[in-house]
């Protein structure tokens, strides 16, 4: 993106100093990344990304269509990613329980999108106005088949900003759906934020193929696991489909080699970069005997929890995973030798607590401290669970 | 909507006793029919739509209803209408209407909707090889839909359980007031083998509770009992929180608490009651094959062929995938050195059972669309036992 | 220092936008500032809250643990809230709407006093000017200048006054 673009979104927002919800800055991100088309359908507590979007994007040439459901939604931006506009959509749980089918396709067209899901407490309607950290194991299984996913959890409104960026960053350069697991309390609550100055994030691109026209292989990667996009319509030949393929994107679904092939590169392009794609904050861990391992708003909490107890001379540390998936298992599993204890507050009934239990190890103890029904972790809560 | 039960005991009568050759996909038709199953809505999906054909032919027969829908958004919800209204409901489908379902999938947990959904697997993501068989969709049967929730989920390997699975699904959905998923795949969907049917009152099938005054139909025990549309009382059923009445109550922590948590336990606490596997040569074992589903044929061959060396290796078949049967697989964990599991998948099951054991988990995945053979899962043990 | 604030009603009296216009201002008085809000699906009548911290740190945990003010609109809100201030906090109630019995409160009748100025949903704003007038929490000047930029355009008058009406009750009041 050139500096003139930049500046139009900055002057689009109108302040680069504002107080602003998360909702607003995953659409303040997204604008910023370069986000030109967005596709969604209103849902309590994502529908403020949506009203900024509207507003916004037409004022810096950008697309903005209210679909008529999730399903339709998911579809368009797999669309006009394809043909060459970094496209999101925002929803929360129902919504994204009914983006499943398309976010698998997205997964195998290798379609670069970002999805945020601005949690909120499940299952089915449940409590719309409420947070939740409900869909962090949908997120990476909720459609079918064997895939990889990538997906980060901002705790601030300033963060939500950043990781938003950095999805639709790491959206292009993996060729992939991205999710931005957020919740209803990060997406509703303001916090005074800094728009970024121009170059002060990194911004990519998607990269157009080398080979001309004629020798171009649609999924055949020129360099590691990942093909390059011809965008549709820039006079390169191209074949999509959720169907399995053969390299050049014709389908060819008799033969277990070429699915083989396929779905481990897709996998792959992901879990071998885990170590790379693996954002956390850990503080007070050096001398650490008990940790508290979380994400999100629930952090917030733990941060604050942790500083009083250090306060009063307890060795308790803090890990805060930025990015959930691809899970940071070696993370996990140095802490683990590390540490004796560790708790694991979220804001649902103990889902990454699973991840976390498997990846320490036997020998290390692990706890949940889970609330539903809206209601975050005071600090108190997680001073009282790790006393015990 | 509840269909005529002495039609349907007429009808159903002249299979008893008699032997087919039939595939998997008719076999949980049939069975489905013989748990009472008197509503079905589908959309066609390669390899489910047999389960769909038979069931469009039987049904009228036994004064049941069919009804091809839309669309599987819609097909679920069609099938927790009608079970609202009375009926025994089911649909069937393979991975890319799973995926559309799952929405639907939450409400009928939340609304403790009992309802059969069969699931015959096909290579993913997406589309994928649309005629080949796979069990790429056994994590997704857990965690597909948004929320807390828990779930049942069965996987048949062979046409014979097929039939008795369907029944076992009815009578866990009526039970437990839930959605219970067969986890079948395209291998056993499309197999043919011989199956005996056996007659209608030899069949043990479960009914649901039903309120005989004014019950609370959310709430008051783990499993409350259910009530039909149009029998005259008031029934007001959400897939919002709501109290025990049924009432939404969207901002209450405490009834979105007890809500969920009952709806978790009254899963979670039965898991006994509910898990079934079968065990085969785990007495003496030092190693032991754990699998489901059309994997679990060429695996017992591998374990029968080891053993037939002298190894000590035996073999578990999980029937029940979810709940995980998590203090056997523990047990077993225990006091074996090796762990091997063969799935039609990337590694799912395995990593669940990593979970509960100390001992090496060994996975020996396959995706593609074709079985394992008997000699593939034969020479990953035999490097290693 | 971090100040912890509580505003607490239902649905329709401006609790939210109360707490973004506290928020912005205290961002413009140069300090940290996190806004949170609870409400229900019904867009008037439920009950509705709005939680501000206020402090020259970076704010961690961005609830209210013990409110140092709390804004009482309601009786139910009051009722509910009244226990989670903190020792010698301050407690400000529209006195028409809520009966704090014996409790050392700031009084003021927000809501008919917007009614006079002909405009009941200004209460919020006449609360505002009561608020920062009492506590100090941000300057009078800030509040104001936010109050003139967010409000819808053709209300910033009335809004402005109804904002120097809580004020001057305030003073005439102590």
């Amino acid at each position: 993106m050139d500096p003139d673009q930049y500046n139009r979104v900055v002057k689009a927002i109108g302040k680069r100093e504002l107080f602003a919800q998360g909702d607003e800055a995953y659409a303040y991100g997204a604008l910023l990344a370069g986000c030109r088309f967005f596709a969604g359908y209103p849902i309590t507590p994502a529908t403020e990304t949506a009203e900024v979007m509207s507003e916004l994007l037409p004022r810096v040439g950008g697309t903005h269509i209210q679909m008529e459901d999730e399903i339709a939604s998911m579809g368009a931006i797999i669309g006009a990613s394809l043909a060459g506009v970094k496209s999101m959509t925002v929803t929360s749980g129902p919504g994204f329980s009914l983006m499943q089918e398309n976010i698998g396709y997205a997964c195998m067209v290798e379609a670069p999108c970002v999805v945020v899901d601005v949690q909120r407490s499940g299952p089915s309607t449940g409590q719309p106005t409420e947070p939740s950290q409900g869909d962090i194991m949908q997120a990476r299984w909720g459609s079918h088949g064997d895939y990889e996913i990538i997906a980060l959890a901002p705790n601030s409104v300033q963060e939500s900003l950043e990781l938003t960026i950095e999805c639709f960053n790491l959206s292009e350069k993996y060729r992939n759906p991205v999710f931005l697991m957020t919740d209803g309390e990060v997406g509703h609550m303001r916090e005074g934020i800094i728009l970024p100055d121009y170059g002060e994030y990194e911004i990519n691109e998607r990269e157009k193929p080398q080979r001309r026209p004629q020798e171009y292989v649609p999924f055949l990667p020129e360099e590691g696991k990942v093909p390059r996009i011809a965008n549709f319509g820039c006079g390169y030949h191209t074949y999509l489909t959720g169907l399995t393929h053969k390299p050049d994107g014709l389908p060819a679904t008799d033969d277990a080699g070429i699915h083989t092939q396929l779905v481990t590169r897709l996998c792959e392009k992901i879990s071998e970069d885990t170590d790379k794609l693996t954002k956390v904050e850990e503080l007070y861990l050096d001398d650490a005997e008990a940790a508290v391992v979380c994400y999100g708003i629930t952090s917030r909490a733990a941060l604050y929890a942790v500083k009083i107890l250090r306060s009063r001379g307890k060795k308790v540390g803090y890990l805060r995973l930025i990015t959930i998936w691809p899970f940071p298992e070696m993370v996990l599993r140095s802490l683990g030798a590390q540490v004796k204890r560790i708790l694991v507050p979220e804001m649902n009934l103990g889902q990454l607590f699973h991840k976390v239990k498997e990846a320490v190890g036997h020998d290390t103890e692990v706890n949940k401290l889970s609330r539903i029904g809206g209601v975050m972790h005071s600090p108190q809560d997680i001073i009282e669970a790790l006393k015990n | 909507m509840k269909g005529n039960d002495k039609i349907r005991r007429e009808y159903l009568s002249r299979f008893a006793n008699r032997s087919y050759f039939m595939q998997g996909d008719e076999s949980v038709a049939y069975g489905s029919l013989y748990a009472g199953c008197d509503f079905f809505a589908g959309y066609p999906i390669t390899p489910a739509s047999e389960v769909a054909e038979v069931m469009s032919a039987e049904l009228p027969r036994v004064d049941g209803y069919y009804i091809q829908m839309e669309d599987e958004l819609a097909s679920l919800s069609a099938v927790i209408g009608a079970v609202w209204a009375g009926a025994k409901g089911m649909t069937a489908t393979s991975g890319p209407g799973f995926s559309l379902m799952q929405e639907n999938i939450g409400y009928a947990v939340m609304t403790e909707t009992p309802c059969v959904i069969v699931n015959v697997q096909r290579s993913g993501p997406s589309t994928g090889q649309a005629t080949k068989p796979a069990q790429g969709d056994i994590m997704q049967a857990r965690w597909g839909t948004h929320g807390d929730h828990e779930i049942i989920a069965l996987a048949p390997n062979s046409v014979q359980e097929c039939f008795e699975l369907a029944i076992e699904a009815f009578n866990l959905s009526e039970e437990y007031r839930t959605p219970v998923i067969i986890l079948m795949d395209g291998e056993v969907g499309h197999m043919r083998e011989k199956i005996i049917m056996p007659p209608l009152d030899k069949v043990k099938i479960r009914e649901r509770k039903l309120a005989t005054g004014d019950e609370l139909l959310f709430g008051g025990e783990l499993i409350p009992p259910m009530a039909e549309f149009g029998v005259g009382r008031f029934i007001h059923v959400t897939g919002s929180t709501h109290k025990e009445s049924g009432i939404r109550d969207v901002e209450s922590q405490q009834a979105h608490h007890t809500l969920v948590t009952r709806l978790c336990k009254k899963i979670a606490d039965n898991r006994d009651r509910i898990i079934r596997f079968e065990e085969n040569h785990l007495e003496d074992a030092d190693f032991v094959v754990i699998s489901y589903g059309a994997t679990a044929r060429p695996a017992a061959g591998a374990v029968l062929r080891a053993r037939g060396e002298g190894k000590k290796i035996g073999m578990l078949r999980l029937i029940t995938i979810w709940p995980f049967p998590e203090s056997k697989v523990r047990e077993l964990g225990a006091r074996v050195k090796k762990i091997f599991v063969p799935e039609m998948n990337l590694g799912q099951l395995s990593r669940e059972i990593e979970r509960f054991v100390k001992c090496e988990v060994i996975p020996i995945p396959k995706i593609g669309g074709i079985a394992h053979t008997i000699d593939e899962i034969y020479s990953a043990l035999k490097g290693e036992v | 220092m971090r100040t912890e604030i509580r505003i607490a009603g239902f649905g329709g009296q401006g609790v939210v936008l109360a707490g973004l216009l506290l928020g912005e201002a205290a961002i413009r008085d140069g300090k940290q500032a996190v806004q949170t809000q609870s409400y229900g699906p019904e867009s008037r009548g439920g009950a509705a809250r709005s939680e501000i911290l206020i402090s020259d740190e970076k704010i961690d945990y961005p609830k209210v643990i013990e409110a140092d003010i709390l804004v009482a609109l309601s009786q139910e809100a009051f009722d509910k809230f009244r226990p989670a201030v903190r020792k010698g906090g301050t407690i400000i109630i529209d006195r028409d709407l809520v009966n704090a019995e014996a409790d050392k409160v700031h009084s003021a009748p927000f809501t008919k006093m917007a009614d006079n100025l002909g405009k009941k949903v200004v209460a919020n704003s006449v609360m505002l000017g009561y608020l920062v007038a009492s506590t100090e929490v941000i300057s009078a000047e800030s509040m104001q200048a936010v109050i003139r930029e967010k409000v819808p355009k053709h209300t910033i008058d009335i809004n402005l006054q109804a904002y120097d009406e809580g004020i001057e009750f305030w003073r005439q009041e102590k």
